[in-house]
């Protein structure tokens, strides 16, 4: 028994394909999710999203946006999901900085400065998917 | 009779517009067939989005959301549009005419009417025709991002939640064919779910944290992701009446010079006639 899982963002079809297993990181803690679930809708946090497949997993970096689970199929509507061999590192450091920065600097309106967090937020789990992925590779399991 | 040198003047010159709009036809062409492959890429989270906001409503039935709630539109009632154009012309009547569709409806429902015009030719036309403005937004080039409209959405949905207007539509030229470039209006808020909730097992979904919350954070993307689509289709629109436009250019270019080939060598070979006349009546004359 497998799970179709999507991942959609406003911009594209990221992810589509029978899976075993999925982490995600729910608003309130991460979800893991087995075929033959409770139906769900909930809200997604930003973090990292596990897929787990024949033995190996792959992450998403992910952020914002919501879930739905049915009982064979989980469909994940993310602002932004970066698959994390896509992801540049140097990059999301750049934007690290970059939202840093904006949060020192002082000057914002409320909606700046939550932005800039959201931003610096977003970067940071970027950076971290990444360099996971770096350091160990694509993992295998048994 | 305009001189030889003057005809061959203007060939060239219409040689380089025709190379000009050749040009701009086929980088037309070639953003354009991107421009569609975004549209359609958005199809998939558009119709998700749909479905989970219809579940969401199976298990809300009426609770009252600001962005949900009817008003009470009596004559009097106070409106929004958002109209999109483009930053750039050279695309055909396509501006004007979203603009002209614009206009009719605005004349058609005066009263409290503000726009927000997202595109430059599209505020030119409203600062012209003096119609109050509520904000403007440049257009968002030619591969607009879901993180490009987020500001737009959240002044739109901010705003109504605040009771500034009763309804909000968004007006933009709905891509048909190729051909064809359609200016339509849609409202966007309040929020009229879709009614195509056929085949939807409502009802037995968990919401977390809980549907009100969770309502809360789908509605200001829905007024996004509406938006957005609304974005892309004005992009594709514009590339291909742009490149429509380009292409009848073109022809008329091509119908120019030949039309210029065809006097210059009249004129040419009147010239030469007239030097023979001239060289035989004076060989005579001797």
């Amino acid at each position: 028994m497998t799970l179709h899982l999507e991942i959609v963002t406003p911009e594209r079809l990221a992810y589509e394909d029978d899976v075993d297993m999925v982490l995600v990181p729910g608003i309130d803690g991460e979800l893991g999710i087995l075929p033959h679930h409770t139906p769900l809708v909930s809200l997604l946090g930003v973090g990292e999203l596990e897929i787990r497949k024949g033995g190996t997993s792959e992450s998403f970096a992910i952020a914002g946006g919501f879930l739905q689970v049915r009982p064979d199929k989980v469909v994940v509507m993310a602002e932004t999901a970066d698959l994390a061999s896509d992801i540049d590192l140097a990059k999301a450091e750049e934007a690290r900085r970059e939202a840093e920065r904006a949060i020192e600097s002082g000057f914002h309106e409320g909606a700046d400065l939550s932005a800039a967090r959201a931003q610096l937020q977003q970067a940071l789990i970027r950076i971290r998917v990444a360099e996971r992925r770096h350091r160990e590779g694509p993992r295998h399991r048994g | 009779m305009p001189s030889q040198r003057e005809i061959r003047r203007r060939i060239g010159s219409a040689r380089n517009i025709k190379q000009i709009t050749r040009a701009m036809q086929f980088v037309a062409a070639s953003k354009l067939r991107r421009a569609q492959e975004s549209t359609l890429a958005t199809r998939p989270y558009r119709e998700k989005l749909d479905e989970v906001l219809a579940d969401l409503a199976a298990v809300i039935g009426d609770e009252e959301h600001p962005l949900l709630a009817g008003r009470d539109l009596d004559a009097n009632h106070s409106r929004l549009l958002v109209i999109m154009t483009s930053d750039r012309g050279l695309a055909g009547a396509l501006n004007t005419n979203t603009v002209r569709f614009a206009a009719r409806e605005i004349t058609e429902h005066p009263g409290d009417l503000k726009v927000v015009p997202v595109g430059r030719k599209g505020r030119d036309a409203m600062r012209r025709a003096r119609v109050p403005i509520a904000a403007y937004f440049e257009g968002f080039g030619e591969r607009p991002t879901f993180a490009d409209i987020l500001p737009v959405a959240r002044l739109v949905a901010d705003d109504f939640v605040a009771g500034q207007y009763d309804r909000v539509d968004v007006i933009y030229p709905r891509f048909v064919s190729t051909l064809v470039q359609k200016p339509v209006m849609e409202q966007l808020l309040p929020i009229v779910p879709s009614e195509d909730t056929a085949g939807i097992p409502g009802g037995q979904f968990l919401f977390e944290p809980n549907p009100a919350a969770f309502l809360e954070a789908v509605l200001p993307r829905y007024v996004a992701t509406r938006l957005y689509a609304a974005v892309l289709e004005t992009t594709a629109s514009f590339f291909s009446s742009q490149m429509v436009a380009m292409k009848n250019a073109t022809e008329n270019a091509e119908e120019l010079i030949e039309d210029l080939t065809l006097s210059y060598n009249k004129v040419r070979q009147a010239n030469i006639t007239r030097e023979m006349v001239e060289i035989a009546s004076g060989a005579q004359a001797r």
